[in-house]
């Protein structure tokens, strides 16, 4: 095992790593984050960029940090006047074919060609300027991705994931010397399902994404951590939004569900959250219409049905729903006769080769697991069966419901699908990008995400509504959450699946449920 | 050597024996003078053995880093694994340097006898001969050949394959050769892992040049004690070198002879000298990679690995390239970088870029558009270029840069000043 420990010291910072620790990865628990482009920790090295050039003592000349293995009593010092020199040179070669296009280019202001050269890079060129710099046109790779091979700095990182992670290797470098530029497969597209991490993995903007393509400023871009809603992988991604506008996904790294990098489908899997057909307030069925009222309202005449009602309740509910919100929809119905559907779209699976177990899943559902873990069924077809019958029906954010019922039709959405008109009461809550919850993907791991854009109107998050309306129906008894925390943490307290757990702990990262974490892998 | 000239009384014919000698490209032939004895000799002595012998003979790498030969084979595996494989370095294209083309053209039986002798002493049961793609003669010869000793069951249980290039320089660099004989784009490779841990496929491998695989079989007939006494200068460097002469001398061509044998003597003696009425300026001793000497160092150099280096550059491939005082060594550094430029595999930023700049601001100098921050941004390039990429085609370029600055800085100063005519068009 790695349990061997090497202690070295990094621009005087002592550490001790792992023994096959990498120098770079060492410097980073020093705190020291060496520049580097075509190093990534989720690529294999390639050694090529020369950027992450640093001073070991003993060593007669600078190593790369990125291929140098740590060693016991190393002496590492990245800012001795010889590495830094070095670094400045690459920096120098680097820019001077790179046609500095910032003000038209995407990258800028998330590019480490730009943040390293006002790190450590050289004031002017000295790079004549009568030269005409290296010049080929942009090349369309495949779908999503635009080639631009001016701004290119050669770090292969791109070729390297299609070679050895996605195992497709559709990319190469073609030509040789200062001609080189990244070159595709004659008869090949990058249409690799994974295809598009290409994009984030370029360290500058030579590979674009044509979805993003001039669509923000990255300074414009407000950043939250969240989950990916497009199969029950779980990938954990950061929702960019512009203006209230969610504009990008892109992957967030978590060693243990999808290192780093997210599917195409997960990608482009994000405009629904902009829809401007939203419910903005309370419907309540008065005289036959639907009116807008307020949630006192709304809520005190749902409650009064839900009290008036002697039979069995159903609750036809989305997979894409929160887990607070599954579990307030359930204790709504506690001390009734009850049962709790959900129904998952299917697509086709789509392995990240050179990842274990990790794939876009055919299970087309963020939280199909922690609908289970809650006592939802799979069988829809049944659930629907005995909606005709209920009392009382909730229907949690699933539009396309094709749902009859002699009860009260209570719909809790984010939009009014035709057939939710027959509803009893519509209550209008917050999408996932809208909201903080939870998600149990399908390996069991409840992991967080947080808003990162505000809700319509009235619209709140589906475990605020729920909860409330349990709290209305316990009148004086009732307890009020107010938070994403209190709601799961409520859950954990009353669901045996999730004992153990809290919100807190969950972080960045999430945690497996306790039977996840116990089951062998 | 035998061919084209007649051998010099000077030279010391081991592996040039018979070059010229159409019949010694035979099968037939090379056993009448005595091929494969060796081979079949070493068959039967432990691998160990064979390595010891050629370590006390002091043979050292004819490539151009003179690694110890012995000692590079005594890193292989000595309990075997995985297999082992050889591999022949014959993508002889330094420029300046045509020796190993020699010893295929006419001797290509020597060489694959001394592979199949190093094979055996790693316990290879593998080698691949990569042989440079526009060798299209050489090529030929070693395919018949090594078609006739296959057939002839010399080789015992070792497979020999010829695996042709495709015209990259960089592919004579060890693990560019590898990545090439694995179908892969010829780029180096960052060591560690070295070849002899994880080489071609991945396997323990070693990788030797053409003629010091060449020189094996002569050592094991003579003995290891011969070669070692065959030295004129530093005990370090034993044996026989070929020297490929070219440019501005009389007799041009390959030349064998003893490790410190006095560079003026080849040029003077057995080149015959400078072309009538020139003098001597410059000189590249080991192939295009290594500093230029002047004329004072040219002429006080010994030729083995010590003596070059002592002058301030290296015995590299020997390839030795002569320059007379008609010649532009402003011109001929830009070619020389040039070359680099052209042939860089990409990979690594300085080499990439470095080369190509450093070949602009030549062309620029020679333009007559030179300005005056030029020669110390060529030298801080070539600073930037050195030591700090995978490989030395980077340093190979800023090597004559630095050493033509150095040493021919007046040239270049004269095209800055405008006191000479500008050669090139910007």
């Amino acid at each position: 095992m790695a349990d061997e420990l090497i202690s070295l010291t990094i621009d005087g910072v002592p550490v001790s790593v792992p023994k096959g620790t990498l120098v770079i990865e060492a410097a980073k628990q020093a705190g020291v984050l060496v520049p580097h482009y075509c190093y990534h920790p989720g690529l294999p090295v390639a050694g090529v960029c020369r950027m992450c050039l640093v001073d070991i003592e003993k060593a007669p000349k600078l190593q790369i940090a990125c291929a140098t293995q740590v060693a016991e009593g190393m002496v590492v010092r990245t800012q001795s006047p010889q590495a830094k020199s070095g670094r400045m040179g690459v920096l120098e070669l680097l820019l001077i074919n790179h046609p500095l296009d910032c003000p038209i280019c995407d990258q800028a202001g998330e590019c480490e060609l730009q943040d390293f050269t006002f790190q450590e890079g050289r004031p002017a060129t000295r790079y004549s300027p009568d030269y005409a710099k290296r010049f080929n046109p942009v090349e369309d790779f495949g779908p999503d991705v635009l080639y631009v091979p001016n701004r290119c700095i050669l770090c292969t990182r791109c070729v390297r994931f299609m070679e050895d992670v996605a195992k497709e290797p559709v990319l190469n470098v073609s030509e040789r010397g200062d001609r080189a530029y990244i070159g595709i497969h004659s008869e090949g597209r990058l249409d690799h399902p994974w295809a598009g991490n290409v994009v984030d993995l370029c360290p500058v903007g030579s590979l674009l994404s044509k979805d993003f393509l001039h669509k923000a400023r990255a300074w414009e871009l407000d950043k939250a951590a969240s989950i990916c809603t497009g199969c029950s992988q779980g990938c954990n991604v950061t929702l960019d939004t512009r203006e209230n506008v969610v504009v990008r996904v892109r992957p967030r790294s978590n060693l243990e569900v999808n290192r780093y990098f997210v599917c195409d489908h997960g990608r482009m899997n994000y405009r629904w959250m902009n829809r401007g057909d939203r419910i903005e307030a309370p419907l309540v069925r008065r005289d036959g219409e639907l009116h807008a009222t307020d949630w006192d309202e709304a809520f005190a005449l749902v409650a009064s049905r839900l009290r008036g009602a002697g039979g069995k309740g159903v609750a036809l509910v989305s997979p894409r729903a929160s887990t607070e919100a599954l579990f307030f929809a359930r204790e709504l119905f506690r001390g009734h006769e009850w049962s709790g559907a959900f129904q998952v779209v299917m697509g086709e699976e789509a392995p990240l080769a050179g990842v274990p177990n990790l794939a876009l899943r055919a299970e087309r559902a963020p939280n199909g697991r922690g609908a289970e873990l809650l006592g939802y069924s799979r069988d829809y077809r049944a659930a629907l069966v005995a909606a005709e019958t209920a009392a009382v029906v909730l229907v949690l954010d699933e539009p396309d419901i094709a749902v009859s019922t002699a009860g009260a039709l209570l719909y809790v959405g984010t939009v009014l699908p035709e057939r939710a008109r027959d509803a009893q009461a519509v209550l209008p809550i917050a999408n996932v990008a809208e909201e903080e919850g939870t998600f149990v993907n399908r390996d069991g791991r409840v992991q967080r995400y947080f808003q990162a854009k505000s809700a319509p109107g009235m619209a709140r998050p589906a475990w605020w509504v729920l909860s409330e309306l349990v709290a209305t129906l316990q009148d004086q008894g009732g307890r009020h959450v107010g938070t994403a925390a209190e709601a799961f943490d409520r859950l954990a307290a009353s669901v045996a699946a999730f004992h153990g757990l809290s919100y807190a702990q969950l972080g960045f990262a999430g945690a497996p449920t306790p039977a996840a974490a116990t089951a062998p892998a | 050597m035998g061919y084209p000239h007649k051998p010099h009384s000077k030279e010391t014919l081991v592996l040039s024996k018979h070059f010229g000698e159409a019949d010694a490209r035979t099968y037939k032939g090379w056993v009448k003078r005595g091929g494969y004895e060796m081979l079949a000799q070493a068959l039967t002595m432990e691998p160990a053995r064979v390595i010891d012998v050629v370590k006390e003979s002091g043979l050292r790498g004819r490539g151009g880093a003179g690694f110890p030969t012995g000692l590079k084979w005594s890193f292989m595996p000595k309990e075997k694994k995985k297999p082992h494989y050889l591999c022949v370095n014959a993508d002889e294209s330094e420029p300046g340097t045509f020796k190993d083309r020699e010893i295929m053209r006419w001797t290509p039986h020597a060489l694959l006898e001394g592979a199949a002798i190093a094979a055996h002493a790693i316990q290879a049961e593998v080698v691949y001969v990569y042989i440079r793609g526009e060798f299209t003669e050489p090529w030929a010869v070693m395919e018949k050949a090594l078609a006739e000793a296959t057939a002839a069951g010399v080789f015992g249980a070792i497979k020999l394959h010829l695996h042709r290039g495709a015209g990259a320089y960089i592919c004579g660099e060890e693990t560019a050769l590898m990545s090439s004989i694995e179908g892969k784009r010829g780029n180096p490779r960052i060591k560690p892992p070295f070849p002899a841990a994880a080489g071609v496929f991945g396997m323990p491998t070693t990788i030797n040049n053409v003629e010091t695989l060449a020189a094996v079989p002569p050592i094991l007939k003579k003995g290891a004690s011969w070669y070692k006494g065959l030295s004129l200068a530093s005990p370090k460097s034993t044996g026989t070198k070929l020297f490929s002469v070219c440019g501005h001398v009389q007799r041009p061509g390959n030349y064998e002879v003893t490790m410190g044998f006095p560079l003026k003597d080849l040029l003077y003696d057995l080149c015959g000298g400078i072309r009538p009425g020139r003098t001597l300026k410059a000189c590249i001793p080991g192939g295009s990679s290594v500093p230029i000497l002047n004329r004072e160092e040219t002429e006080g150099c010994l030729l083995d690995y010590e003596g070059v280096v002592e002058k301030g550059s290296m015995l590299g491939s020997g390839g030795v390239i002569v320059f007379d005082d008609s010649t532009d060594m402003v011109y001929q550094i830009m070619r020389l970088a040039r070359f680099y430029a052209h042939e860089s595999c990409a990979q690594c930023t300085q080499c990439r870029e470095g080369t190509a700049w450093t070949t602009k601001i030549l062309e620029r100098i020679l333009a007559g558009q030179g300005k005056t921050a030029d020669l110390d941004l060529l030298l801080d390039l070539a600073d930037n270029m050195t030591g700090k990429t995978i490989c030395v085609l980077s340093d190979s370029c800023a090597a004559p840069v630095v050493s033509g600055i150095k040493k021919f800085r007046n040239e270049f100063e004269d095209y800055l000043a405008g006191r000479r005519k500008p050669v090139m068009v910007a």
